[in-house]
């Protein structure tokens, strides 16, 4: 590979959305959506996808929250990039979440771009897509959002709210917002608010976005072009924050890319650089710039203290909901003092808390992996939790 | 789970442990500080249907514990009790851990902060054996309830019964039961006894505390 530019732009128009998107439901007709920015969003579109079956009592619904940049599809193959479903390790047959006993709903976020409403979507006022006219949007709204597609498949309550760093930052939001709704909670990788060295990370991925020419002021659905490059390149620095030094050096080391000595030039010498270049190129077939922005600048803004005046364990002073919170010890994304303050704030309440940090190397992505420990300790919090909550055990 | 399945998977749970789950009422709120893998945790929550909480220092026991289905967290009884609030717990027990703690004082009044009682148990330097190894060997004293040599021990703060009677009367602490134990979990002594004579016979003791009103 002598470039980083990638082949192909992710194909923003609404009927490929549509092919792709799966389940859809239209929400906020009669009562919008309000955001906290101000803006009354409706009628809009969610998609989603659900695995296994409502129980008549309507007690085994769980939903899971999906990260930054992954989407509805947690079992199936995806349709955009054939890849198998980001969960479907965890969501399976005799796995913790098992589709033979529980009912589980996985919601493409508002702001995303696997056919909920967000930028690539159109805006019914101009009749194009939304672009940078789409309102910014918060982890709450986004919560809001779910809610609602929840009403509309009239589930009350739910056994299970579970997700991954920015998944996390919904379960907590979920916990915090709906207290009745919410019977077990599983906040993964995640905090209770977005560090400061973590927006700096976003913000080098936005503005690689918008120093790429192509990008037009977010209006490139008009221009023909994608922002592919800057998207790339901000694909290429989160991903760094998603591993560990120890995996990458584990991983590649200093090893050379297809030569026996170093090219004196820039082309991708080493492995590393190899590998980061195949993962912005992948990445941006599957997933439309602004929606990065919009998405990154929603977990930008997440902060559950400040919202409930700077005390973090005033956000859960309602909350019955039973928690296990997960963090892992090489993942300073989200390292393990985020997670265990929220335990703290959690403790503050004398809230059902369990909290576990699992040892690995493998930093941030490790919620996404089989990881054994972490299956075997969710699998017993789970079976517990379905236990006091009256379902049917399947051992 | 019955009891048979419990004492299958778990076997029999120790007698200390026994006893304490004894004193503990059913359905109450426990918090148990170094529960360890959750044996008196599990015991509880299954045959006292108690809303039961653990706290252990190592990750190992856990990971353990949340496998088993137990809400337990990874914390420090001498830093993490500070989070909860007055009177969460009807109970807070602390095992064979007094000993280990940084500031023992400071923890038993936590302890009785965020619990209206305290369950404490620990080995007593007091007890007859430890004291004839140090006068006879010269050596520090390894037993049964004390199994570990001076330069591995996390025991930095050794105590025995007639030491903690006193730091209990001086902390504000009430005594509401004891019970002593010999060597293989024999009784040899309660409240009732002269404190000077359990001192001697007991290797370890299991405190049921309470604040003065």
């Amino acid at each position: 590979m002598t470039s980083a530019l990638p082949a192909a732009a992710f194909p923003s128009s609404p009927s490929a959305i549509a092919l792709r998107a799966g389940k859809r439901a239209t929400l906020g007709v009669e009562q919008k959506l309000r955001l906290d920015c101000g803006v009354e969003l409706g009628p809009f579109t969610l998609a989603y996808q659900t695995y296994g079956t409502l129980n008549p009592d309507k007690s085994n619904a769980v939903l899971i929250c999906h990260a930054l940049t992954l989407d509805q599809f947690v079992v199936e193959t995806h349709p955009v990039t054939g890849k198998p479903g980001w969960w479907d390790s965890f969501v399976a047959p005799g796995k913790p979440l098992d589709p033979a006993k529980y009912f589980i709903i996985c919601i493409n976020v508002v702001g995303g771009c696997m056919g909920s409403v967000g930028p690539t979507e159109i805006d019914p006022a101009t009749g194009k897509p939304y672009g940078l006219n789409f309102p910014v949007v918060t982890i709450a709204d986004m919560v809001r959002a779910q809610a609602m597609l929840l009403d509309h498949l009239g589930i009350d309550s739910l056994f299970c709210v579970i997700g991954g760093s920015m998944g996390g930052m919904q379960v907590l939001q979920w916990a915090s917002a709906y207290p009745d709704r919410v019977f077990a909670a599983i906040p993964v990788a995640t905090a209770a608010r977005h560090s400061a060295q973590n927006i700096a990370f976003h913000e080098v991925g936005r503005q690689a976005i918008m120093a790429d020419p192509d990008w037009h002021n977010g209006d490139y659905y008009s221009h023909g072009t994608s922002p592919h490059r800057g998207l790339a390149v901000a694909r290429m620095a989160a991903h760094i924050t998603y591993l560990s030094e120890t995996a990458l050096h584990r991983k590649f080391g200093r090893n050379l890319q297809d030569r026996e000595k170093l090219g004196f030039g820039f082309e991708a010498d080493f492995q590393v650089e190899s590998y980061l270049r195949h993962q912005g190129s992948t990445f941006v077939e599957r997933f439309d710039a602004n929606s990065y922005l919009y998405i990154t600048r929603a977990m930008d803004y997440f902060d559950l203290a400040r919202e409930h005046g700077g005390v973090l364990a005033n956000a859960f002073r309602n909350c019955r909901s039973r928690f296990c919170l997960v963090s892992f010890t090489s993942d300073w994304l989200f390292p393990t003092p985020e997670s265990r303050e929220v335990v703290q704030a959690l403790n503050a309440v004398a809230a059902n808390v369990s909290f576990v940090e699992i040892e690995t190397d493998k930093g941030h992505d490790a919620f996404l992996l089989d990881e054994p420990e972490m299956y075997k300790v969710l699998d017993g919090f789970l079976e517990a939790a379905a236990s006091a909550r009256g379902l049917k055990s399947r051992k | 789970m019955t009891a048979e399945t419990f004492v299958q998977r778990r076997g029999a749970i120790r007698v200390d442990l026994q006893l304490i789950a004894d004193m503990v009422d059913a359905k109450s709120r426990v918090l148990d500080i170094g529960c360890g893998d959750g044996a008196l945790l599990e015991y509880l929550v299954h045959f006292k249907q108690v809303d039961g909480r653990g706290m252990e220092l190592s990750q190992q026991g856990v990971n353990a514990c949340v496998g088993n289905g137990l809400a337990v967290i990874q914390g420090d009884a001498d830093t993490d009790l500070r989070a909860y609030p007055d009177g969460a717990f009807d109970y807070v027990i602390l095992s064979q851990t007094l000993q280990a703690t940084r500031d023992p004082r400071g923890v038993l009044q936590q302890m009785l902060r965020v619990g209206r009682r305290a369950v404490v148990s620990f080995p007593n330097f007091g007890y007859w054996r430890v004291r004839l190894g140090l006068l006879l060997n010269g050596r520090m004293p390894t037993t049964q309830t004390l199994p570990y040599s001076w330069y591995d021990t996390p025991n930095i703060h050794l105590c025995t019964i007639r030491d903690f009677l006193d730091m209990s009367a001086s902390a504000g602490v009430e005594i509401e039961r004891m019970i002593a134990l010999g060597k293989d979990g024999r009784r040899v002594g309660s409240a009732v006894d002269l404190p000077a004579l359990i001192n001697w016979r007991a290797e370890q003791a299991v405190f049921l505390l309470g604040t003065k009103a």
